[in-house]
């Protein structure tokens, strides 16, 4: 049964995967030219483009969406870059990445929250520091959250981006012979950043090329950390569009689809734009490296770096601190570093709200992730057994619901969903995480089952098991902490999506990430503090498992401890 | 204001289904026994929340009503939900049982015939509602003809901290307080409602008569009637709160601004909301309200039920019962809401009275005397161009 099953696998991954994408590109490119025939309307014409192009905030929102998604970028990836020449393979490096690795899972609405609590004018900081060092009795009139250049933004994705691109980055090297690389850069007399950047950086450049693009694409498109970091006079493209659906008549709807498709075209400018950079820095890198200074002034940028990746870590966590002390706060007036007494009422008075909130989050995380990790295994599998490796293409075709923007398709699917009857609620949010759940799952297990030694195998077949039997009794628990990592990592993605959450489940879909980002637009912040803070442990507590089952179920397995 | 036309030409005469005639309010309990109200409304307040959250204790043990709350950011969002499910044709069953409406959300649905109705005036509890004293027979100017019951009075309060000012009578006042006070006053960005509010709140109190705005808005008459608000808001928007290069999300979002200390003076439409906010400990217990010598604007929310809700008698049992004197009497609480009732007072019987009586009104919250005259709510025709004037002038080129 499952033999005449699992060639179909690979076929049916990509269907969930891109179905939906597909789908929900279809339904918003109808409305765009004005084709909406249940509301009487039949295109195709321009007027929603018209109307778009009329609307006086549109050169802002593009121009914004355009520098807070390059802006993250470049500034994460050098971040990054530099971090990885000048530190890997030091005790400062292993710290960091101690810190930065968990602070993946942290959702970025509640890492968006915990940094506007923090650096506001009347934040934690400047209470800090108040009235002692600054003098204020009441905040200064400074616009730091929501300025109108979006930097607040930009440093909040690129504090989340960070961590993400770290970890990739730690994969590729494993593939690139650095080390040695690296040595020999240093017997050559090149200095330390200098040196892996010339000798190194092209190599894992080419492996984490997908990963940039997708931080790429997601700080164009993103919307929830926008809402509460970024600027609203105007609001970036993504945000404007959610605006849009959310008005009572259909000429907003024609306006967000058309805007929709825009936002599509700027991200897939962008990705064109930063190809073309790409072969920029190639050929001013190549003359860079044939000049063959040896770099010996590398000690400033390392500093840099390694304040940058310190700087990053550390307002997560500290944010996530102030989120727990207002979660508890009393009365907490500016300029008290603290508030003037600790309770538990936001928690007792939240608490039915949170539990049920957390119930949803998890039944529907749970449950994605469980279909992603079947299907997942069930191509791996299919690929071992009937060689069918991934192409570059396959991966391309991975990568793409991460790379088509979420506003672009998912407001074409709500109404789909809705043409087709499909019931409201949790079924089709499930469809909708799916999409998004799936890639990172898959490219989170797919090197270690590759990696696997194969003779494994070949012994347990000489013994007499069946191919499914070397699956269950071997494969997988042999890959338990690779497998577990995939489901953590499946599961925080679920617990952070927004958009989807909202759209497809037609707001009656309440999970800890909606309720939050609702809350946000009333102000009690101490509420907001325990729906983030919740929302951090739902997905932190399963990276925690992760880490600790293996290490228990393996105790007297010492081979496969780091396995 | 096209689209609106297009909804009304597309409005399609009320089917029947199988809903229960509101006058024959047995059949409506025992229909509505077991049913799940899925009432859509704003969530963006722990207060709010939690007054909903026991309306739905309540309709739970005393009509085996189950009440779930979707906590909405924004009501519009609940009435394209109903568009969408008009033009996919769902015309029963559908996600929505009620809505926390009015204004121009409730003008649009109505025209647009997505509305169930009319039931209002048949709820047994309306029998105690202030039809003579309170505008809840109409809607922003908008008949309201049982459509949509009302639920709460609304009425605008400027919210200030009396350590750092004392009240002001005019918006010329609140002008010159903000030229000497820079940086110290804010409103919600429109079109949140209570941003237009307050717009509409400076347009009322600039003219020299706001009657005119009773009637719909014309080509001919618009710009002349704006021309002051524009004026006032040229000279205000340097002044406000990080010089209007960006705004507060909501009306709630300004009380932590008042704490933190970085403005003094806010606007609420709900009266009761700050001493409730100061219970909350989200508010400093120095905090005041004050109302304008001509009145400020005051209106009543109100509760509707889309035409194709799935459970239509639970809706109708759920708006009855926060029509009841004990959900009104709560409401007013500014311990628990603080929101104006819309009830009679003196339609009551001597126990409901009582709760009423009982209430201590708090120290942030105005008597009904203080309260002052109610100015009506314009026609929702103002609003609209307002707020997308309002957008183009301020909100997208700071």
């Amino acid at each position: 049964m499952r033999n005449r099953l699992l060639p179909v696998v690979p076929a049916l991954t990509l269907l969930a995967m891109l179905g939906p994408v597909l789908a929900g590109l279809y339904g918003t490119v109808l409305p765009a030219f004005g084709h909406l025939p249940a509301a009487g309307l039949t295109g195709p014409n321009l007027d929603a483009f018209r109307a778009l192009l009329a609307w006086p905030g549109l050169s802002r929102s593009v121009m914004l969406s355009l520098t807070t998604g390059l802006g993250t970028t470049v500034i994460a990836l050098t971040l990054v870059m530099l971090l990885v020449a000048g530190w890997s393979g030091t005790r400062a490096f292993r710290v960091l990445e101690r810190l930065l690795s968990p602070l993946l899972s942290v959702p970025h609405a509640a890492a968006a929250f915990g940094l506007a609590f923090l650096i506001a004018p009347s934040g934690w900081i400047a209470r800090l520091l108040s009235p002692g060092v600054t003098g204020w009795t009441n905040p200064p009139d400074w616009l730091i959250v929501q300025d109108p250049w979006g930097l607040t933004m930009i440093g909040g994705m690129v504090v989340k981006e960070m961590p993400f691109l770290l970890l990739m980055t730690l994969a590729a090297l494993g593939q690139t012979d650095a080390a040695r690389a690296r040595q020999i850069a240093a017997a050559l007399g090149y200095g330390r950043t200098t040196g892996w950047l010339k000798a190194v950086f092209p190599r894992v450049y080419a492996q984490i090329r997908l990963p940039v693009y997708v931080v790429l694409a997601y700080g164009m498109s993103v919307v929830d950390v926008a809402l509460i970091l970024g600027p609203n006079t105007p609001p970036p493209l993504s945000v404007q569009i959610v605006k849009w659906m959310g008005q009572p008549d259909f000429t907003a709807r024609l306006l967000a689809s058309s805007a929709a498709l825009l936002q599509l075209a700027l991200v897939m400018g962008a990705l064109l734009a930063w190809r073309v950079g790409e072969m920029l820095v190639a050929r001013l890198g190549l003359a860079w490296i044939n000049g063959g200074h040896r770099g010996a002034q590398d000690a400033p940028v390392r500093a840099m770096a390694l304040t940058g990746g310190a700087v990053a870590a550390l307002s997560v966590l500290l944010g996530l601190g102030v989120l727990g002390v207002w979660s508890f706060a009393g009365y907490w007036g500016f300029p008290d570093a603290l508030p003037d007494a600790f309770t538990l009422k936001t928690w007792m008075r939240q608490g039915d709200g949170v539990l049920a909130a957390l119930r949803e989050t998890a039944l529907i995380a749970g449950v994605v992730t469980f279909a992603a990790l079947i299907l997942t295994v069930g191509c791996l599998e299919a690929e071992y057994r009937h060689r069918r490796t991934l192409t570059q293409r396959g991966l391309w075709l991975l990568y793409l619901p991460l790379l088509i923007p979420q506003t672009a398709f998912l407001p074409g699917l709500q109404g789909l969903l809705l043409t087709l009857g499909a019931d409201v609620g949790r079924a089709p949010v499930m469809l909708a995480h799916l999409v998004f759940v799936l890639p990172y799952v898959f490219l989170s297990l797919a090197d270690p089952f590759r990696a696997w030694d194969m003779r494994n195998g070949t012994v347990a077949a000489a013994l007499g098991a069946s191919p499914d039997g070397i699956l269950w009794r071997v494969r997988l628990p042999m890959l338990l902490r690779p497998v577990l990592t995939a489901v953590a990592v499946g599961l925080s993605v679920s617990v952070g999506q927004y958009l989807p959450t909202l759209l497809i489940g037609g707001g009656r879909v309440a999970t800890l990430t909606t309720e939050a980002v609702a809350l946000s637009s009333g102000g009690d912040r101490r509420a907001i503090a325990v729906f983030g803070l919740m929302q951090t442990g739902a997905a932190l507590v399963p990276f925690a498992l992760a880490l600790l089952v293996p290490a228990l179920v393996w105790r007297n397995r010492k081979g496969l401890q780091h396995g | 204001m096209k689209s609106l036309a297009l909804l009304a030409a597309l409005a399609l005469p009320l089917s029947a289904h199988a809903q229960t005639d509101p006058a024959d309010w047995d059949a409506v309990i025992a229909a509505a026994k077991g049913q799940t109200v899925y009432w859509n409304a704003w969530g963006g307040s722990t207060t709010t929340n939690d007054f909903i959250a026991w309306i739905g204790d309540k309709v739970k043990t005393e009509y085996g009503v189950t009440l779930e709350h979707v906590k909405l950011t924004d009501t519009a969002d609940a009435v394209t939900r109903v568009l969408a499910e008009k033009q996919a044709g769902t015309d029963t069953g559908g996600a929505i049982d009620m809505i926390w409406i009015n204004g121009a959300n409730f003008a649009a649905m109505k025209d647009a015939g997505l509305l169930y109705g009319p039931f209002a005036e048949q709820l047994p509890n309306w029998q105690y509602v202030d039809t003579a004293g309170k505008t809840v027979q109409t809607d922003f100017t908008v008949p309201v003809e049982g459509y949509e019951s009302p639920w709460a009075m609304a009425q605008v309060v400027f919210v200030y901290d009396s350590e750092t000012m004392e009240p002001l009578g005019s918006m010329q006042a609140i002008l010159d307080w903000a030229t000497a006070h820079p940086g110290r006053f804010t409103y919600p960005q429109p079109p949140d409602f209570l941003g237009t509010t307050f717009l509409k709140q400076v347009l009322v109190d600039t003219l020299d008569d706001p009657s005119v705005l009773q009637q719909p808005a014309t080509d001919e008459n618009y710009a002349e009637v704006t021309a002051p608000l524009w004026d006032y808001l040229d000279k205000l928007t340097p002044t406000l709160w990080r010089e209007g290069r960006a705004y507060p999300a909501t009306g709630t979002a300004m009380f932590p601004l008042i704490a933190d200390g970085e403005i003094d003076l806010s606007t609420s439409f709900s009266p009761g909301a700050a001493t409730a906010a100061i219970a909350n400990n989200e508010l400093p217990d120095t905090v005041r309200t004050f109302v304008l010598d001509k009145g400020t604007i005051g209106n009543a929310s109100f509760v509707a039920i889309p035409y194709n809700s799935s459970h239509t008698e639970g809706a109708m049992v759920v708006a009855n019962a926060l029509l009841s004197p004990e959900a009104q009497a709560r409401a007013q609480d500014p311990g628990i809401l603080g929101y104006g009732t819309v009830l009679a007072i003196d339609k009551l019987d001597t126990d409901q009275k009582a709760l009423f009586d009982a209430l201590d009104l708090g120290i942030a919250t105005l008597s009904p005397e203080q309260l002052g005259t109610v100015q009506a709510e314009p026609h929702p025709s103002w609003m609209t161009r307002i707020a997308d004037d309002w957008t183009s002038r301020y909100g997208v080129a700071q």
